[in-house]
């Protein structure tokens, strides 16, 4: 099944919870105090948190169909899943070529420079089955639907 | 374009196994899931990555982790492929490829033939049997590899400073080697670069040991016994050395197409449909020249292009019914650890034509330069820090007004936020996304 996530700018308050369960949850641990005070290499986030004003809004990876960072990989490291429609890659595969930095116009692909130097971007959470972003989000500015557009709680 | 009728099993033939052939496979599969298809490559390889040889030079990668596909795809898409195959003529009137596995019938032929390396025509390098390289196959890279193994080499000259020379330059730094790179223009990577952002590049390349000589070029290799000893460059001066990689560009491979009637001027003339003169003949990637990005008809030799035009020509090709849009230039490379992104016009000649927004940090080497023209972006460079250039990409692509913005192009909050409502809008909707 196909799920989105969307986001809604309007219901969106700033406080950036849904960054730091994203981060917790691509960590080792999955724990929130050893992600952020422990000694592990804290992961980046797949979220991109902006800013401008009163208007804030985080994004994350829309999982195009027709992904142009998956056309434009040099290893094939990145990849759609048939049956979810999700845009995975391989950390194992990646380069680090920047190739998909280049060519996703919202970029929210980042370069992960921390840990080895792969891109890093949002996987639907796909080790729990439900988004991080989604679950710790106070005010219902990031969302799960299916492929009706219904909503799904976790 | 309707699928044809009464026309079942289809045969497909793909000269050329490397992105374009490849995403040809895709294409077809997408549509028709029964038609034979057949691949033909003239290299060893069940499939790898030409750009990452220079990774393989420099011993970041193995030869087993430079394929971009896996073994099984071929299996799963059913594909007979024939390797070390040479094509080696067509016969369009009875539909049949020559190859040295064999002859083949066809419904469908796709050329993804590629480009070759550009020989120039320097007295004495037809002599140079050992010493000289080309360097854009996994071969190429083997052979350089092996010379370096068997012999002991203390000289390396490029001729080059483009990106594919740069490239294999970098694979030779570190490594106790004197290495020269030569290049024609005033300054290196002149196709990709304005002045600021090759200086960059050529002092961080200076500072790794690595000469560079510009505006000149070779005008004479001397040999002895078919081994490569001197150069005499056109002001005279005189290099001895070991090893000369010529990496001066590519152009398309046509050599399949030449006493045919396909139409072809710099590449393959191809229609939006990547169909050439001929219905049933395909082609796509570095060895087809169509409409591009703003109506201008070239060959843009650079993957995601190649990836795109494959899919779009097997798509047609099993009866589908989808037209390419046309792409820009732009190139993502990362040199002796500085990233480097690239779009479209990055250095116009007439600057007055054009507003420039630069903004420069000398120390860090980090550099941006957006080029507008009548308040659409054009052009941009970014350099030492890539994050999110992928928003310009879609600026240019999707031509968008940006005379509201401009101030926060190159300013710390450049994101989506900053972007007009609508086109954000837009882009953040995608397929059942709701803002």
């Amino acid at each position: 099944m196909v799920k989105k996530i969307l986001i809604r700018e309007e219901y969106c308050i700033g406080c950036r919870l849904c960054e730091v369960f994203c981060i917790t949850e691509h960590s080792k641990t999955k724990d929130i105090i050893k992600t952020f005070k422990g000694n592990e290499p804290r992961p980046v986030s797949g979220i991109y948190f902006e800013e401008v004003g009163y208007i804030s809004f985080a994004i994350q990876c829309r999982h195009c169909q027709d992904p142009p960072c998956v056309e434009s990989c040099l290893t094939g490291a990145m990849y759609k899943n048939r049956k979810t429609g999700a845009i995975l890659y391989n950390k194992e595969k990646c380069v680090g070529c920047w190739m998909c930095v280049m060519v996703c116009p919202l970029g929210v692909i980042k370069v992960d420079l921390k840990n080895k130097k792969v891109a890093s971007k949002c996987d639907l959470c796909i080790e729990s089955g439900f988004p991080a972003c989604v679950k710790n989000c106070p005010n219902e500015a990031i969302i799960l639907v299916d492929e009706k557009g219904e909503r799904i709680e976790e | 374009m309707k699928k044809e009728k009464g026309l079942k099993n289809r045969k497909y033939v793909i000269v050329g196994n490397s992105i374009a052939g490849v995403s040809c496979i895709e294409g077809i599969r997408e549509i028709d899931s029964d038609g034979e298809i057949y691949v033909f490559s003239d290299e060893e390889y069940f499939n790898y990555s030409r750009p990452l040889i220079s990774y393989y030079l420099e011993g970041r990668l193995k030869e087993n982790q430079l394929n971009f596909k896996e073994i099984d795809f071929y299996k799963k898409n059913r594909i007979n492929l024939f390797l070390k195959t040479k094509c080696e003529k067509i016969d369009l009137d009875r539909k049949i490829l020559y190859t040295t596995s064999g002859n083949f019938e066809f419904n469908y032929i796709f050329l993804g033939t590629g480009g070759k390396p550009i020989l120039p025509k320097i007295e004495g390098i037809e002599n140079t049997e050992k010493g000289t390289f080309t360097f854009t196959k996994l071969n190429d890279a083997k052979k350089l590899k092996k010379y370096f193994e068997e012999k002991e080499i203390k000289k390396v000259v490029i001729l080059g400073g483009g990106l594919i020379g740069l490239k294999c330059a970098e694979g030779f730094l570190g490594k106790g080697i004197s290495l020269t790179v030569i290049e024609l223009s005033d300054k290196i990577l002149p196709n990709t670069f304005d002045s600021l952002a090759s200086e960059i590049i050529e002092n961080k390349l200076k500072e790794n040991n690595c000469e560079i000589i510009k505006e000149n070029t070779i005008e004479k290799i001397i040999s002895k016994n078919g081994i490569l000893k001197e150069i005499v460059l056109k002001d005279g001066k005189k290099i001895s050395l070991d090893v000369l990689v010529i990496a001066i560009g590519v152009f398309p491979n046509t050599d399949l197409i030449e006493g045919t009637k396909v139409e072809k001027n710099k590449g393959i003339i191809v229609d939006e449909y990547m169909r050439t003169n001929f219905p049933f003949v395909f082609a796509g990637g570095d060895v087809a020249e169509t409409y591009e990005f703003e109506g201008i008809k070239t060959v843009i030799p650079i993957w995601p292009r190649a990836s795109k035009q494959g899919k779009i020509a097997g798509i047609n090709m099993a009866g589908g019914d989808k037209k390419y849009e046309g792409m820009f230039i732009m190139n993502s490379v990362d040199f002796i650890g500085i990233s480097t992104i690239s779009f479209g016009i990055t250095n116009p000649k007439n600057e007055k034509d054009y507003e420039i927004l630069k903004k420069v940090d000398y120390e860090k080497r980090i550099y941006r330069k957006i080029v507008i023209k009548e308040n659409r972006i054009v052009g941009a460079i970014f350099l030492g820090d890539i994050e999110r250039a992928g928003i310009i990409c879609g600026l240019i692509r999707n031509k968008v007004d940006i005379h509201l913005i401009k101030k926060f192009l190159i300013d710390d909050k450049f994101g989506l936020l900053i972007l007009p409502e609508s086109y954000r809008k837009h882009i953040v909707k995608g397929e059942g996304i709701e803002v």
